[in-house]
């Protein structure tokens, strides 16, 4: 902030004229000329750009109803919106070039900024020690699971019926993935998002139930270090290479308990916007996907957050939004809610690594070999020549274990290393990166076999077994070390004994 | 107290007086505030007022809709407060009169009169509806909003040329006030956690509104004498206005009548 402050004086005002010029070039897009949220990006985008001429922001250091600081909006500008489509501009934009920004957005709506500038609320430090325990009682005893889900996956049962101030669909946030917290993710973001609440959104502002006494300002920050708590301490990267280790025995459930240990990989996944129909506002934002094989078969486990069992009618309401909202997307969606789904792409001749088929369920020429699942729950395994063209392969050999809870779907596919068919099936051999890809759809968004997030091409490596002798030098070395070191402290111990020592220890027992 | 409390109060206890069970009728579960008194002259912070009064009926032709069936089977707190299975009261019908049917004076009143803020309304949360469903307030007036659900409800108002607010109450007690800066009819207020609670309220300028009754029935008293624009606002059936000319201690008649949607 000093440093933004800093570049402010040293660059020279700047005035919302200036600003015009940078919103034209950079903003309007999206947010249109008029900076009513219109432009021609606009409608395919969900959430929809901000309309300024309301002046209602959802992330604000401000009370709920009020309009923003020039800080806020400011930080906004600069750090983007994590999970919509605004970037950070920080890196574009100059600090002066940003605050000029943030006076012409002002603009939009005279009235709403013509009074006092409006005033921060004054954020405390959270307190100390292990409050998750205390925050899970709170979140449970203000109910936010009712939107949020019990286990925070955005799954409540008032989910499917949000919207926002326009009538769109909004979601819940899912809080175990708090890298997309529109306002940050600190503890200290959260709190402030408790106390201002997200203005335009069906998220209110807690500021009152502290008023009211009915919970402590103490009890609304463990409610932030709870909700902290349920996404990993650091926002996952992806990794090209999803590691299959050596198992003895293979889970066979998806809710076996020794996944718990296995390693598991982040794959994003984002909306399909090449081929038509395309899809800017996908369900899912990523996979969690974790490998295992024991020498004879290939287990893998792909858990995916989706607030829905598709098709669920207490969804039909979200469904019609959806549609409502997004017509204007090549075509109109499904009036009926399809299944989930989860396409799992092999690349068909991993020989050739150089030649990856095209990421969108390959082509006619570079077909890829998938595995189709959906949420009756089936799958189907065969060849994929482009996104929902699919030729099912005789002989299927993969099977599937599904499981829908609190938010997340998990699902284990097992098939054998070996096949018979090697032109259309990869060769899953140990020592190989087989290139894969994924496509996952959520039936009660609309989301069908071309409607959906796509991820890139990753690769799935299968642990060698260990040659024995990689064990046994190791452990000849440590066996001898471990001798040597005992003789020293036995001698060491004799002559301590013989100077009149009384101490004993185990080792001496021996 | 204002009429708009005495009614409000009322019809509270006729509800929620036997037991907390509701007759779960449409008719119970009219938000039936009778009217609007406006400032007392005493205090000087008033605008004009009389002793005229515009009042009237409002008439319905036609079939009611039904209203429709709530499932509140996910909140026993506020299923258990009815008898019968609750509907969302969007039409009040009764006899051929229509209730919850917002009448306010939309010109006549002199220009730049200012009148304070009278006594708090109050809306309360209980059994997973809005009581009352349909009220006006002056500008400046506090709002009281109440929960009296031992269940989580947010108070979002989603209006289109004041500030917005939306408030978290998550126990049985909890009040907030809130007011509005500028004349806006209606203001919608609605619960998200309880997608089926919507709530209007009328901002004016002046106190001269009223909501009618269960029996059609409004009455907007204590005006100046003049000529004003009365309009009638339903949320399901629209606004229709007409022209009143009042004189000094007149009780003119304004009746209304409106049409259930075409099938």
């Amino acid at each position: 902030m000093a440093a933004a402050l800093l570049s402010f004086a040293t660059t020279g005002k700047l005035s919302a004229q200036d600003g015009k010029t940078i919103y034209n070039k950079w903003c309007s897009g999206c947010h249109g000329e008029t900076g009513a949220g219109d432009g021609v990006g606009a409608k395919t985008m969900l959430p929809h750009p901000r309309d300024f001429t309301k002046a209602v922001y959802k992330i604000r250091t401000t009370a709920s109803g009020e309009i923003p600081t020039d800080d806020d909006l400011r930080r906004i500008v600069e750090v983007g919106m994590p999970g919509t489509a605004m970037p950070e501009w920080k890196s574009r934009l100059s600090a002066a070039e940003i605050g000029a920004v943030v006076q012409y957005l002002k603009t939009f709506s005279p009235n709403s900024f013509k009074g006092a500038a409006a005033k921060a609320i004054a954020i405390g430090k959270a307190p100390g020690g292990d409050g998750v325990a205390d925050g899970k009682a709170v979140f449970q005893k203000l109910e936010c699971y009712k939107c949020h889900g019990l286990a925070g996956r955005a799954d409540g049962k008032s989910a499917p019926t949000l919207k926002d101030d326009y009538g769109n669909p909004i979601r819940p946030a899912d809080l175990t993935e708090n890298w997309k917290f529109r306002g940050g993710n600190s503890v200290s973001d959260i709190y402030t998002r408790l106390r201002t609440g997200l203005d335009g959104t069906p998220m209110p502002s807690f500021q009152d139930a502290v008023e009211n006494k009915l919970i402590t300002d103490e009890q609304l920050w463990r409610v932030a270090q709870y909700v902290h708590s349920l996404s990993p301490e650091k926002t996952p990267e992806s990794r090209e290479v999803v590691r299959a280790a050596l198992a003895q025995k293979l889970p066979a459930t998806p809710d076996d308990a020794a996944w718990a240990t296995v390693e598991r990989f982040w794959i994003p996944v984002v909306g399909q916007i090449i081929a038509k129909p395309r899809w800017f506002a996908p369900a899912v934002d990523g996979l969690w996907v974790q490998a295992l094989h024991d020498g004879r078969s290939l287990a893998l486990r792909v858990s995916w957050d989706d607030p829905s069992k598709s098709p669920d009618p207490i969804w039909d309401e979200w469904l019609g939004r959806m549609s409502k909202t997004l017509t204007d997307v090549d075509g109109p969606l499904a009036t009926q809610q399809g299944p989930d789904r989860l396409v799992v792409q092999w690349a068909q001749n991993p020989s050739d690594e150089s030649k990856r088929p095209y990421f969108l369920g390959g082509d006619t020429k570079s077909p890829v070999y998938a595995w189709r699942w959906s949420s009756e729950p089936k799958v189907e395994e065969g060849s994929e020549a482009g996104l929902g063209h699919f030729t099912a392969l005789p002989n299927g050999s993969v099977t599937q274990s599904a499981r829908y809870a609190d938010g997340q779907w998990q699902v284990v596919f097992t098939r054998p290393l070996a096949s018979s068919d090697t032109t259309k099936v990869p060769r899953f051999g140990e020592g190989r990166a087989i290139p894969i890809a994924f496509y996952a759809a959520d039936g009660s968004s609309g989301e069908d076999e071309v409607r959906g997030a796509v991820s890139t091409w990753y690769a799935v490596y299968l642990d060698v077994p260990t040659p024995t002798r990689v064990f046994v030098a190791p452990i000849a070395m440590i066996a001898l070390s471990a001798g040597l070191g005992m003789l020293l402290v036995t001698r060491a111990q004799k002559n301590g004994r013989a100077n009149g020592a009384t101490d004993s220890s185990p080792m001496e027992e021996r | 107290m204002r009429r708009v409390m005495l009614g409000a109060v009322a019809l509270a206890a006729g509800i929620w007086g036997c037991g907390g069970k509701s007759s779960g009728s449409d008719a119970g579960n009219t938000g039936g505030s009778t009217g609007a008194v406006p400032q007392s002259g005493g205090g000087g912070a008033g605008g004009p007022t009389g002793n005229a009064t515009v009042s009237g009926v409002i008439h319905f032709t036609g079939t009611a809709p039904t209203n429709p069936k709530i499932d509140m089977s996910q909140e026993s707190a506020c299923a258990g407060k009815y008898t019968s299975p609750p509907t969302d009261p969007q039409y009040v019908v009764k006899d051929g009169k229509l209730g919850n049917v917002f009448v306010y004076v939309d010109s006549g009143v002199p220009n730049g009169a200012k009148y304070s803020a009278a006594a708090a309304d109050t809306i309360d949360q209980n059994g997973c509806l809005y009581h009352p469903r349909i009220f006006g307030a002056v500008v400046g007036e506090d709002i009281v909003i109440k929960n009296s659900d031992n269940v989580l409800h947010n108070i979002k108002a989603v209006p289109k040329v004041n500030r917005g607010f939306n408030i978290s109450q998550p126990s049985a007690g909890m009040t907030s006030k809130r007011t509005f800066a500028s004349p806006e009819v209606m203001v919608p207020l609605e619960c998200n956690v309880h997608g089926w609670m919507h709530a209007y309220v009328g901002v004016l300028p002046h106190p001269f509104f009223a909501t009618s009754g269960e029996d059609g029935s409004f009455s907007i008293k204590n005006l100046p004498a003049g000529t004003y624009t009365i309009k009638a606002w339903h949320e399901k059936l629209g606004t229709q206005q007409t022209t009143v000319t009042v004189g000094a201690g007149e009780t003119k008649t304004a009746d209304f009548t409106f049409s259930g949607p075409k099938a």
